[in-house]
């Protein structure tokens, strides 16, 4: 599906550079990117740390701006946050003195715009929350509380969705169920997804490209069609193609870093940016 | 926030989230905890052997009144002589509360603003702490003159010893920031103001809430010291009044009176804790 070019990409990405000022002089975390993001398009962004995939990412929701270059959503410039673009964090990121349907409830406090209840439940319905709306976050598990995130994500029915590690803290089984919810999700919604993630067979489970960026500096490497049809199973992450595609990304993450290594073995600048 | 743009790393949660953990406010609220009618039977049994054994004792040993009065004395006297404290009380009261609500407020609109600004902060902290360190009381006898035997000297004390403290915990509660949270407020588009009353300020609370409850308590001490300065009425003034006059029942009554009033302060705060801030501890 991800050769379906006729409206012209979903997202854009056109050169984009990102600047940061450390203590230790300018790091560039992301130098000269170019990613164009189709429609209902599922991509997964992998790298080592410092690649600058959550830069990326942050620059697509408008949340961090761009030294230079620019994105576009549906080829209007991106300058700041947008109602089109819902956001997964890393932590569930849920509000610990709201409950959870007050979490659910936040951004159209802040947008001053009426939920849709009936589609709000139908996620609670789909996502398995249905009757936790009066807990409050610490009474749910980690897995749960990063359903409700999504939940709140989709609430305002954006039509991309960036996820920037969504699942990294959990346990590889809540994961998986996460992944396939991911997917189910996005069969009845058919929302664009960005999945930045550390975990290579998330990414080829849930993708339909994955994007491999290489660090110092923030670069896309390479891009890998994923060639499976929908609804997957867990099944194809035994097959010889995923098997091979694994490998083939995992060598260029390694050897990337391998590579970097042996060149600045002189001083070398912590880069926190992932 | 705003133009001074950091490398974002979240996922990370001790940044933010990991203070935000156990803070003060679980060290006073929490404790031990009474679990049942059990612990509370054994508590009533310790202050019956304590207080018994002291009537006992001081009894035994024929202990002059003016020396330490017996606690069934003290109790008569609370009784007896409640009428006659409870113009006082309502003096205090009356400082304590104005003084307070002048010096809170002031301290949580000043700690709102100035952690709005960290280059301002930086400069007032050290400003505040001298004012949190210093005894207010020292200012009484000033204020005396300047003011007269009114209430006035007292709620100044009141408020200059109380603002202090509440500023200084709420800026540390304003000053908590989770860098995820303003993110996901942002990527809703929200305004600086609603990142503030709908992030930073629910972030702020708990610390808020021991703020109030140590501000208070120091009010409390400041305004019955100041009443022992000078002036014809307020509890401190009853203390003064009974000890120079050897009533010793009359003094202690006033004492327990006072105790009691700090123990309800602190159970006020603890509930308001308990019910807008728990999902901290």
């Amino acid at each position: 599906m991800s050769v379906v070019h006729t409206p012209g990409p979903k997202l854009q990405v056109r050169d984009a550079s990102k600047v940061y000022q450390t203590a230790s002089g300018d790091l560039l975390a992301l130098d000269r990117c170019n990613l164009d993001v189709q429609e209902n398009e599922i991509v997964s962004i992998v790298g080592p740390s410092g690649s600058g995939k959550t830069t990326l990412l942050w620059s697509m929701s408008g949340l961090h701006g761009l030294s230079s270059g620019e994105v576009l959503l549906d080829g209007k410039k991106i300058t700041a946050p947008s109602p089109d673009i819902g956001m997964v964090f890393q932590d569930a990121n849920l509000l610990p003195w709201r409950t959870v349907d007050a979490n659910i409830n936040f951004p159209f406090e802040i947008k001053g715009t009426k939920p849709d209840r009936d589609w709000i439940a139908q996620l609670m319905h789909r996502v398995g929350l249905e009757g936790f709306g009066g807990r409050m976050p610490n009474e749910l598990s980690g897995g749960m509380q990063q359903r409700v995130a999504l939940v709140r994500a989709l609430s305002f029915k954006p039509s991309v969705l960036l996820m920037d590690e969504p699942f990294g803290a959990l346990d590889s089984f809540t994961r998986e169920e996460m992944n396939h919810l991911v997917e189910e999700i996005y069969l009845d919604t058919r929302t664009t997804i960005v999945l930045i993630t550390h975990s290579i067979e998330e990414a080829i489970f849930l993708s339909d490209r994955v994007i491999v960026m290489s660090a110092r500096p923030g670069r896309i490497a390479s891009a890998h069609e994923v060639p499976f049809a929908r609804p997957r199973s867990m099944e194809i992450m035994s097959t010889r193609e995923v098997f091979d595609l694994t490998n083939t990304i995992k060598r260029e993450i390694v050897g990337d870093q391998k590579s970097k290594a042996a060149k600045v073995a002189a001083p070398v600048r912590e880069a926190t940016a992932s | 926030m705003g133009s001074s743009e950091t490398i974002p790393e979240f996922g990370k949660s001790g940044s933010g989230a990991g203070q935000v953990g156990v803070t003060n406010m679980s060290a006073l609220t929490a404790g031990p905890g009474i679990q049942s009618a059990r612990d509370v039977a054994i508590i009533a049994l310790v202050a019956v052997v304590v207080i018994g054994g002291l009537e006992l004792l001081l009894l035994a040993f024929g202990v002059p009144q003016y020396v330490l009065p017996r606690p069934s004395e003290i109790a008569v006297a609370l009784v007896t002589d409640f009428h006659f404290i409870l113009p006082h009380l309502v003096h205090t009261l009356v400082e304590l509360l104005s003084g307070f609500g002048i010096g809170a407020l002031v301290g949580l609109v000043l700690a709102a603003i100035i952690t709005q600004f960290p280059f301002a902060e930086k400069i007032i902290t050290p400003y505040i702490l001298l004012l949190v360190t210093t005894p207010m009381l020292a200012l009484v006898p000033l204020l005396i003159l300047r003011f007269g035997f009114g209430y006035e000297p007292r709620i100044i004390a009141v408020a200059l010893a109380s603002g202090p403290m509440v500023m200084i915990n709420a800026t540390t509660g304003f000053r908590r920031v989770d860098s995820g949270k303003i993110a996901l407020a942002r990527s809703y588009g929200a305004s600086t103001l609603q990142i503030f009353w709908k992030i930073r300020a629910p972030m702020a609370l708990p610390m808020i809430f021991v703020g109030l409850m140590v501000g208070s308590i120091f009010g409390l001490l400041t305004a019955v010291g100041a009443e022992m300065v000078g002036g014809g009425f307020g509890l401190g003034n009853r203390l003064t009044s009974y000890s120079s006059m050897i009533q010793m029942p009359q003094f202690f009554a006033v004492v327990l009176i006072l105790s009691i009033l700090g123990i309800l302060i602190y159970v006020l705060f603890f509930l308001l804790g308990k019910k807008y801030a728990s999902w901290e501890a």
